[in-house]
This record gives structure tokens, sequence and C-alpha cells, in this order.
């Protein structure tokens, strides 16, 4: 068997001296897709941004692909990983399609320019998040919905196998909150991609993907398959908050007391 | 989309304004050369007069496109490093040091070489203060290098000010035309050209991986740029551009705040176009003004610096107005 695309061991992440998740054990194969749910401040953030290898764990190791994150190139690590912040901001201006094919950049060598075919790929993401005909636009003109799309339109053109999400959801209208969706779980049907997506919606991470790991904020945390631990029991401790569960169709629905 | 082909072209095409502003600075002046006299004495063939011109003028006019476009490097390097469009060569105090050293030299009445000296060290001083204070807690943030940088910058110009204070009137003159940048007192232009030959080529193989970092620290981490290790390189390469550049002609204002601005209006923020238009339209743009501030009332010279504002502020307020919404 392969490894899988994304492994955590023992892993302890703290935030300014306070250990938020603790010895966290984790393992991700291709197609699967994993929501992170937790409350604010609760460090799914920090943890992502730890799984992406961007910041190092306070103790034990993250392994993309087998091979210990920390060991790992910058670049042969961006070339397994994508990951997506919170946070753009554009001190520069740049136009659509150059932000875009920044996702090029570690399949480019050192004195490589981005070449035609890049540039179809980039424009196929673009497309593929309704960003058509907006290559030529300015980043800076753009709504914060469409720049939350123009960054995923760059996590595409990276083309890694495992994406980290931290809120792709967030300023997206609710049809392009479903096409993101839909997109990352055809991605990981059908190109055999990992997703790891912090997600606040406990509804949407039940429909979209196979488990969940959910962040408490004081070292522990619990996973599992999400018909199993998204309920109305666990998410009402999770977020202090008593939630009342519907089904429909085979789908969730959680509703705040 | 950035290519290789447009790149050519206007790299050419600046390539262009550049042999022109040469052509001018050399042909201009209180003698007036003709300039195929000059192509002629470049070449070895010429008479004394357009010889001698090109002797006293040549060295002026390289030492003037060597600094320009050190300093515009150098502005554009720390524009990427602080991700901040305000940030210029000298607002992390490099040119206080420089000041600091030049303005001790000559209030001692140490000879031009001993007082190049000095600045390049004031200069280095800064560069390591900053870099220590800066790197103190490991946390090494834009906003904590920026404060640093710009306090030091504070302290050396309160130290510049009471040097000044304290000068006999004889000095003054020459302190306050260090201050704003001039070439009449520049020792040897060589220094400066290797300085911007070796900054650019050590800049060059990281300028995709600047535009990353451009756009983010953990952005350009995630697209795989070894972030701290870039940044450290960038850091060095800006300062000693810039400590190079006010060695030989002072501190030169405007040029490493506007020039990379210009381009960056006209051609894209692309470094890899940018940081060699940079040093080109830079370095023409210097030499423009210092024939302009040797001509326009001679045979009173200016301080060059006064001109480089003059000329760029007016071409970098139509180019701003022209930008498209």
């Amino acid at each position: 068997m392969s490894a899988p695309l994304l492994e955590a061991r023992q892993l302890s992440v703290e935030i300014g001296g306070k250990t938020v998740v603790d010895c966290l054990n984790l393992s991700l194969q291709p197609g699967e897709r994993l929501a992170i749910l937790g409350r604010n401040g609760a460090g799914k953030s920090t943890l992502l941004s730890t799984l992406a290898g961007l910041r190092p764990p306070q103790a034990g190791a993250v392994l993309l692909d087998g091979e210990d994150c920390a060991l790992l190139p910058p670049r042969q690590a961006a070339l397994r990983r994508a990951w997506l912040g919170q946070f753009q901001n554009d001190p520069f201006g740049s136009t659509v399609l150059e932000t875009a094919l920044t996702g090029r950049h570690p399949h480019l060598g050192r004195w490589d320019w981005e070449s035609t075919r890049d540039a179809e790929l980039a424009r196929g993401a673009l497309k593929a998040l309704g960003l058509a005909g907006m290559e030529a636009r300015q980043v800076h003109t753009l709504s914060g919905g469409e720049r939350q799309r123009l960054s995923i339109a760059t996590l595409l053109t990276q083309a890694a196998t495992l994406y980290l999400l931290d809120e792709p959801l967030s300023h997206l209208d609710l049809n392009h909150q479903m096409a993101v969706l839909e997109l990352f779980a055809g991605t990981a049907r059908d190109c055999g991609a990992a997703v790891v997506m912090v997600l606040h919606d406990p509804a949407l991470a039940h429909r979209f993907c196979d488990r969940a790991l959910l962040v408490y904020g004081d070292g522990r945390c619990a996973q599992g398959a999400v018909d199993d631990i998204l309920t109305a029991a666990t998410l009402s401790e999770l977020y202090g908050h008593g939630l009342r569960q519907i089904e429909d169709r085979g789908q969730r629905c959680f509703i705040p007391e | 989309m950035p290519t290789r082909r447009r790149a050519f072209l206007i790299l050419s095409a600046l390539s262009l304004l550049a042999l022109a502003s040469f052509a001018l600075a050399l042909s201009a002046g209180s003698l007036k050369v003709p300039l195929p006299d000059i192509v002629a004495a470049l070449f070895g063939h010429g008479d004394g007069a357009a010889d001698m011109v090109v002797q006293l003028r040549l060295p002026r006019a390289l030492a003037g496109f060597a600094c320009g476009g050190l300093l515009a490097l150098a502005g554009a390097l720390m524009q990427v490093l602080l991700r901040n469009p305000l940030a210029d060569p000298y607002v992390l105090g490099i040119s206080g040091g420089a000041g600091v050293g030049a303005m001790f030299g000559i209030l001692i009445g140490l000879p031009l070489l001993a007082i190049d000296g000095l600045a390049f060290a004031g200069a280095l001083g800064a560069m390591f203060l900053v870099f220590g204070l800066a790197h103190g807690d490991g946390s090494w943030t834009q906003t904590r290098l920026l404060l640093t940088g710009v306090i030091v910058a504070a302290g050396c110009g309160a130290l510049i000010a009471l040097m000044l204070s304290i000068a006999d009137e004889g000095k003054l003159h020459g302190m306050l035309f260090w201050l704003m940048g001039d070439l009449g007192q520049t020792f040897t232009w060589w220094p400066a050209a290797l300085a911007l030959v070796v900054a650019l080529a050590c800049a060059m193989p990281f300028a995709r991986e600047l535009n990353l970092l451009s756009r983010g620290l953990m952005q350009a981490q995630a697209l795989g740029v070894a972030v701290g290790r870039l940044r450290y390189t960038v850091y060095l390469l800006a300062s000693v551009a810039t400590a190079a550049s006010v060695t030989t002609a002072g501190s030169i204002g405007f040029v490493g705040l506007v020039v990379p601005h210009l381009v960056r209006l006209a051609t894209g923020n692309d470094q890899r176009l940018l940081l060699p238009a940079t040093v080109l339209a830079g370095g023409s743009l210097l030499v423009l003004a210092d024939t302009a501030a040797r001509t326009v009332i001679a045979p009173m010279q200016l301080p060059v610096g006064v001109l480089t504002a003059l000329i760029g502020v007016p071409v970098f307020l139509f180019l701003l107005s022209r930008q498209p919404k």
C-alpha cells in the first residue's frame, strides 16, 4: 500500500505557549476529504498551517507522501500540497491571470518563464471558478468573493495532490459555496486528491466530507466518520451551544436551540 | 501574461534610453562636443579637447549611472522585502549610517577617500545594527524591521544635525552637498559599477520568488519559496547596493523610491522584468539629472539630488493619473 498523502504522528500544536492540539494522529488517503471543526481560536488554522509544513510543530511530525515535512525542500513540499490561507492582501498591482499563474511556481525551473501550457492551466482554473473573461482585471478591483475564488483558482493551478483549505467558503455566496465544495469533491473523486478543509457549517461538512476532526482547543481532538461524529450531542459540546439535528434524504441539518 | 519577448523589447528600449543619456552627458556642458568626436575619442582616435571631455565626463556619467541603478534596484528590493510601496533604500537607516560616517569625516577634515571609507563603514554599521535589533527575538517581521530601521535612521539624523550645527562655515557647503547627493565629489566610479553588476546578478535568479514574496510570506512559503533565506539575501543585497551608492555619491533621494514605481506603472510588477528595467531607468534618470545639474545654471553646479526630484515628480504624477482604474 502506498504511503498516505498526509500523515500526522503524535502531533502537538501550540499558540502563544498554550497547547491547543496534543498528540494528534491522523492519516489521509487519496480521495479522502476531512473537515476540521471547532470554535473560534481553537487552533484550527494553526493546525492546518502546521499540517502544511508552514510552521514547525511543538512536537511530533507531519509526513507528506511518507516524507517528513520538516526535511522536505519547500519546492518539493509545494508540489505535494497546496494551502489556502484566510487572508490575502495585495500591496502591489497584479492581474488576475498573473495571480493564478503564481500557482505554477513550483513546477518551473529557476530561469523558466510560464509557457502557454501553464497559461492554459491557469485559464482553465479561472473558468472552473467562474472567473473566465476577467484575466486582465487588477486584483484590487475584485470583490471579496471574487478574490477568494481567485485564490482557489491559484490553488488548482498548483495542481498538488493534497489540498489544505482554511475556510474556503469565506466571502462566497451560496451558489459559489456549493460550486467550490462540488469542485473539490470532484477533484478528490476523479483525481485521487485528498482535501482537508476548515469549515464552520457542520451540515456542509457532513455532506461534503468523509471524516471530521473536532478541535476543542484544550489539546483534545476527536475524529471519525461524519455519520458517527457529527451529531447533535458532540457538536453541542464542541460549540458550547445546544443544537437540534434534522435529517432529510440522508443529509443532516443542525439548528441552534 | 508576462513573456520573455515582451521583457526583451522593453529592456532593449530602456538600453537605448541609457545610451542616449550617456550621449547627452558626454556632449553637454560648458564645452560642447559633437557626438562623432566623442565616439572617436571613446575609441582612442579623438583630438585633445574631446579626449579631455571624455576623461572628465565619462567617469562622472558612469558613476551616476551606477548609483542610479543601485538606488533603484535597492528600492525595488526593499519594497518587496517590506511589502510596502512606500519603502525606499534609505528607510532602514543605511543612508543615515553612511551620513554619520561622512559628516564625521568632513568635520575632522579627512581626505575624500577616508570620507568614503567612513561612509561605507557607517552604512554597514547601520545595516548590522538594524538587522541585530530587528532579529533580536527571532521574529524578524516586516513591522519590526521597518520600525527598527526608522528609529535607527532617526538616531542617525540627530547625530548628523548635531555635527552640522557644530561644523564651521567652510565645511557646511560640502556637508550639505553630500547629504543632498552630489556626483561632483565622486572619488572613483568603478566600485559602484561593480556593486551594481554583482547585486543585479545575485538578485535575478530569485526574481520569480520575489514576485511571490511580495504577495505574502505564508503564500510564498506554501508555493515553495525558502522564505527565511530569501529575505536575508534580499536584505543583504539591498543594503550593500545602498551602501555602495551613498558611499559614491552621497544620499541622493527620490530615485530609489520613485523609479521602481515608475517602472511598475509602465510594465507591471514582474520582478524578472522590473529589476533589470529599474536598473536601466534609474541609471538613465540619474545621468540625465546630473547632466542638468551641472549645466542649467553653469558654471554653478547643483546637487543632483535636487534635480532627480524635480524631474521625477511630474513624470510620476503624470503616469499615476494615466493608470487605468
